[in-house]
């Protein structure tokens, strides 16, 4: 077993029982209550009576039924099981055994309770092992206690503490009231990752039942009484707002209680803070329905107070950018330019990407209860903290004042990072003096902004006489920031090297979305590789391990920021599992390989032509995550990257004329669909002992690039600027 | 203002609503229904299906006038206990990630095998080709429906 020092979470632990004394953790759940529903009930235990908080992740109930408490948002990612998997490991009981419950944002005692950057099990590894393992050595010490022991002479197992050499059993259910109050233990012993029996199976999702059959979970379906609906207008186009409207016709109109502007901006803006519409039309009512007629019956005189964009001016800027532009980040290794003019074969090609939406299926949402003392707000939001931080600072109210609990969340991919519904509705809250539950249409969502960046890059290469890469170069601009990543790979792989990060104006507003940059990059980067590979007349794969050879052997530079055995290490695998030498007629194979949030992935396309259209067979995916938590579900993540890196390239873009979008809904915005998706997905894990990495992202950046590649294979041409499709081109 | 007597799930329920009113709102407003779900509110997305006489229909199309006494079926009508064959296959399948489009999925599901009990693939993504899910759990979905229809087949 491995000891580990308690002592950096002892006073955190300390906390959370004064918080739990208070009602704050136990007292938490707003539509099912603390008792296990009967969905939840477990087979085999009856529902306890009593519940005693071992620390602030375990309550164990008094027929050993286990609370766990899954401290971050849940967007479909699926930690609301896998962090409580981790827990239940070190305290060794049954899964069988295990209620999962959300927990609330508590600062004094969870860590990075947020979901972003695929961190989720990365930051938390450490703190819910160490919750797990001293819940059950507190067990233990009280066992020990009541046998007149010491904790060396018992075991515990399954649920179960023993006397090892003695007949004695008790449960943790039977032990649990005695643990309460037991002091933290100064450290903690961790099992050996090779005794793991929960960690690297295949657990199902915590939540499926209520899903499969409707219970409402998330915070569109959130209800209060006496809580009123409220919908927000914002103004047409960026660089516009609002300057008043026929408030007085929309507040008689039925249904509709209250119709007022809102001021949501904030004296210091943080990160999270959207900053495209902080005035807004806001309209109250009882019900959704009149909401939305009443937003098309508004009259609003909009003033223009920025530049009107058009999608050909963005295009001007990133190509003027690419010239001129400021570099924000660079990175020179060798003499490029020098290298350029010795090199026998050079190639340069651009690459671009356009602004697109988010679209999680839930629309924004949020709850919010305005008193004069306090704020409560509960909803899906990836950052409860920083949502309650602006919230504080637009109400002028101290932070121990307001509360924020998470429902389920109907999709993230980097969205819900941004609290900009959640303060819309405590300033509507505040105003009409009532609880209120914001609710925007999907037009409101997928016009508001926070979108990805739109970029252009450009990349250039140059070979030798004996077709080695001698000089690489790429300069990639963004609006408003540029998308490269200097020290990446080629970075450390190539003699001569440049890499130069370009940022851009715009008044559209942007955000974080599902691996940001990384998005782009990956598909830009490993297409170039692909014809670099191919004009210095090699395997794409060869191509790539000689270069992670040298990455290995004799790195370029400084520092480079990815492991090159393990780079090569998913290309090895995926190259293996693929049977990627074999030739099968008719099937045309594209391959690329990316890192990022930590996690390593190759993925090979295979594609068929079929009707004259291009289709996607099977998708190869080798993973190097670390340890995998939770199998299938560690799959389906990458799996769904797949499919939404294979969506977006293809068909997702947003348009924009005198600064407002064209594409307000899924009638114009096109997201892939079930004809448009690879035929199967086959994820395979590289096994290792490595502490756990992300995979909300890191699935995702690759598909890119081997959709572009497999296509050129089945088409015969190269595919630069996204989205891919035309109108004679979609993925059958 | 009107009153409508409708046929939800084998219950009759009484609402006072615009005519107009899709009856996705009548559901999640007035009846607490909630796990019908609202996408895009133009039938693009396929979160808000329902069973409207047995067929796949987007709720928030359809006025609470026009259904006159048609049965509805909604999500929480399905099954008793979530044993319908389309729901034990999602289980099985693991098939959700956020979960949000999935009631709509498993609707859209449950009616095509209902007129069609063994489906192709081209007719799997005929039908489903209205139901966006944005997470992409796309290949799990057409899984569990051939699963779904094998089992079927079984019983």
């Amino acid at each position: 077993m491995t000891r580990i020092k308690t002592s950096y979470n002892r006073r955190s632990f300390m906390k959370v029982s004064a918080a739990a004394s208070g009602g704050m953790l136990i007292g938490f759940s707003w539509l099912n209550g603390c008792v296990p529903a009967a969905s939840n009930k477990k087979a085999g235990l009856a529902v306890p009576k009593e519940w005693f908080d071992i620390n602030g992740y375990i309550k164990i109930g008094d027929t050993g039924l286990v609370t766990i408490y899954s401290p971050n948002p849940e967007i479909g990612q699926n930690v609301k099981t896998s962090m409580p998997m981790i827990v239940a490991e070190e305290l060794d009981v049954p899964w069988e055994n295990v209620i999962v419950e959300q927990a609330p944002l508590n600062t004094g005692f969870y860590q990075n309770q947020f979901a972003g950057g695929s961190l989720s099990i990365r930051l938390s590894w450490n703190a819910l092992r160490m919750a797990g393992a001293t819940g059950r050595r507190m067990l233990m010490e009280a066992a020990a206690k009541e046998w007149g022991l010491t904790v060396a002479d018992l075991t515990a197992k399954d649920g179960q503490i023993s006397e090892t050499n003695g007949e004695r059993t008790v449960s943790y259910g039977e032990i649990a009231s005695k643990a309460v109050g037991i002091e933290i233990p100064e450290e903690v012993e961790l099992k050996e990752i090779k005794d793991f029996k929960l960690i690297g199976t295949s657990i199902k999702n915590v939540d499926g039942k209520k899903i499969i059959t409707g219970e409402p979970l998330f915070g569109l379906d959130f209800k209060r009484e006496g809580m009123k609906i409220a919908m927000i207008q914002h103004p047409p186009a960026f660089g516009m707002t609002v300057k008043d409207f026929n408030a007085e016709e929309i507040k008689k109109m039925p249904g509709v209680t209250d119709a007022f502007i809102i001021d949501t901006t904030l004296e210091e803006v943080g990160m999270f803070d959207e900053k495209g519409f902080l005035q807004l039309i806001a309209i109250v009512g009882e019900s959704t329905w009149p909401l939305i007629q009443a937003k098309k019956a508004i009259k609003a005189n909009w003033e223009t107070i920025g530049e009107l964009e058009d999608s050909s001016l963005h295009v001007e800027r990133l190509e003027k950018a690419l010239v001129s532009g400021k570099v924000q980040e660079s990175r020179v290794d060798g003499n490029p330019d020098a290298a350029f003019k010795k090199a026998v074969k050079v190639i340069e090609r651009t690459y671009s990407a356009p602004f697109i939406a988010h679209n999680t299926m839930e629309p924004m949402n949020f709850f919010a209860n305005v008193t004069e003392n306090a704020a409560e707000l509960i909803g899906p939001t990836q950052t409860p903290e920083a949502l309650e931080g602006s919230v504080a600072k637009l109400l002028n109210m101290p932070i121990e004042n307001i509360t924020v609990n998470m429902t389920r969340i109907g999709g993230g991919f980097g969205r819900r990072l941004y609290v900009n519904f959640g303060v819309e509705a405590a300033a509507i809250s505040k105003k009409i003096g009532a609880p209120v539950k914001l609710i925007y249409t999907r037009e409101d969502d997928m016009s508001q902004g926070t979108y990805r960046p739109t970029y252009r890059a450009r990349y250039k290469a140059g070979l030798d006489e004996n077709n080695n890469l001698i000089a690489f170069s790429v300069k990639g601009a963004g609006l408003p920031d540029g998308p490269i990543f200097p020290k990446r790979f080629p970075a450390g792989a190539v003699e001569n090297y440049r890499a130069e990060k370009i940022g851009g104006k715009t008044n559209v507003t942007t955000g974080a979305w599902r691996a940001p940059r990384s998005n782009f990059t990956a598909g830009a980067e490993q297409s170039f590789l692909d014809e670099v590979a191919e004009l210095a007349g090699k395997d794409p794969i060869d191509f790539r391990l000689e270069l992670f050879e040298r990455a290995m052997n004799n790195p370029v530079g400084e520092e480079h920021d990815y492991e090159a055995e393990r780079y090569a290490g998913v290309l090895k695998m995926v190259k293996e599992k693929s049977n990627w030498g074999e030739k099968i007629p008719g099937v045309h194979r594209g391959v690329a390989a990316y890192f990022c949030h930590s996690t390593y992935v190759a993925e090979v396309f295979d594609m068929v032509m079929q009707n004259g259209q291009p289709k996607i067979k099977k998708v190869w995916c080798a993973v190097d995550c670390g340890i995998v938590v939770n199998r299938d579900a560690a799959k389906n993540m990458v799996e769904g990257g797949v499919i939404d890196g294979i969506g977006h390239s293809m068909y997702s873009k947003l348009t924009f004329a005198n600064g407002a979008v064209s594409e307000m809904n899924f009638d114009r915005y096109q997201l892939i669909r079930h004809s448009q998706v690879p035929e199967e997905i086959e994820v395979f894990f590289v096994e290792n002992e490595i502490a756990p990495t992300g995979l909300g992202e890191p699935g995702l950046p690759p598909a890119i690039g081997a959709l572009a590649n497999a296509m050129y294979k089945a088409t015969g041409q190269r595919y630069y600027h996204q989205p891919f499709a035309t109108e004679r081109q979609i993925l059958g | 203002m009107a009153s409508f007597n409708l046929n939800i799930n084998g219950k009759t329920q009484q609402v006072e609503v615009d005519p107009a009113t899709p009856i996705l709102w009548v559901l999640r407003d007035h009846l607490d229904l909630l796990g019908t779900k609202y996408g895009c509110g133009i039938a693009q997305c396929g979160s808000c299906t329902i069973h409207v006489g047995g067929m796949a229909v987007r709720s928030c199309q359809l006025p609470v006038s026009a259904v006159g006494n048609q049965e509805i079926t909604t999500i929480e009508g399905l099954s008793e206990n979530g044993d319908h064959p389309v729901q034990q296959a999602w289980l099985e399948h693991d098939v959700y990630q956020c979960g949000y489009c999935q009631a709509g999925q498993i609707m859209s599901a449950s009616a095509l095998l209902k007129s069609n009990p063994n489906p192709t693939d081209e007719e799997i993504e005929g039908s489903m080709n209205g139901n966006i899910c944005r997470c992409g759990t796309y290949t799990r979905i057409k899984k569990a429906i051939k699963t779904a229809a094998a089992n079927t087949e079984n019983a």
